[in-house]
């Protein structure tokens, strides 16, 4: 099902002008050709059904297995410090949304054999909303997700 | 060719942590100036890190990652005095790629 949809992508990226791109990544090391990378589209996804199915997720299943870690009440939405930790085995990808955020879809990692399941980093959010981290583990995705309240925004001028 | 990356990388117990801060603007697209007028998107797309030529992480960004980038991730092997280096593409084409020494 994944491999399909992304061979289709492919496909559309070689009559597009995406491989131009695509190909400068890969002279420049950034990207291996066979990386398995997420749609762009995916991060212009208004909604997460939208991100999720630009993604080729189904429905992710709850675990208790990730631990996400946000602060409860963010002061300056600027700066949310997001962490997730997983014990789930063969993690593969690692994706932070933020649901009520006009893209979604923050930041996708792929994590190679031998890198732990846990990341941090920092996102902005507009309001008050959902932080949702999704984990792709042998070849399953679960998801875990928690509100932080907003005090002030941090998409405005 | 963007501003040098924060990099730093420990080993401990068997797992190389490594902490980045990246100096970018992330800037959404969606921000307005005082006069009105739309501040254009630019942000980085794109990071990978590699240690001794392996890719041990891939990220593609998104303009809700906030200005200055911070990352966090760990992985097994990595001795100390062994290179990692980071590099990120944003989407105006601009990259950088910066080197830390893992410490002990």
């Amino acid at each position: 099902m994944n491999s399909e949809m992304n061979l289709e992508r492919r496909k559309v990226l070689k009559v597009g002008g995406g491989v131009g791109l695509l190909a400068l990544f890969a002279s420049i090391g950034l990207v291996s050709p066979a990386m398995a990378e997420v749609d762009r589209k995916a991060f212009s996804a208004k909604s997460m059904d939208e991100a999720l199915s630009a993604m080729g997720v189904i429905i992710p299943e709850k675990t208790d297995a990730i631990k996400l870690s946000v602060p409860e009440i963010a002061e300056n939405g600027a700066v949310v410090p997001v962490s997730v930790e997983t014990t789930l085995a063969k993690v593969e990808q690692i994706s932070f949304f933020v649901d009520k955020n006009p893209n979604v879809l923050a930041a996708h990692f792929y994590l190679p054999a031998g890198t732990e399941g846990m990341i941090t980093t920092r996102v902005k959010m507009g309001q008050t909303a959902n932080v949702i981290a999704l984990v792709k583990a042998d070849g399953k995705f679960y998801k875990a997700s928690r509100e932080v309240k907003v005090t002030a925004g941090g998409c405005g001028g | 060719m963007g501003n040098p990356m924060k990099i730093r990388a420990a080993v401990k117990d068997g797992v190389t942590e490594v902490k980045i801060l990246m100096q970018h603007n992330m800037e959404t697209g969606l921000r307005k100036e005082a006069d009105g007028k739309l501040v254009p998107a630019w942000y980085i797309t794109d990071v990978t890190a590699q240690h001794q030529g392996r890719t041990v992480l891939e990220a593609q960004l998104g303009i809700s990652i906030s200005k200055n980038p911070y990352l966090v991730f760990g992985f097994k092997g990595g001795a100390a005095g062994e290179k990692i280096t980071v590099s990120w593409v944003d989407n105006t084409g601009d990259k950088r790629s910066d080197v830390a020494e893992i410490t002990a």
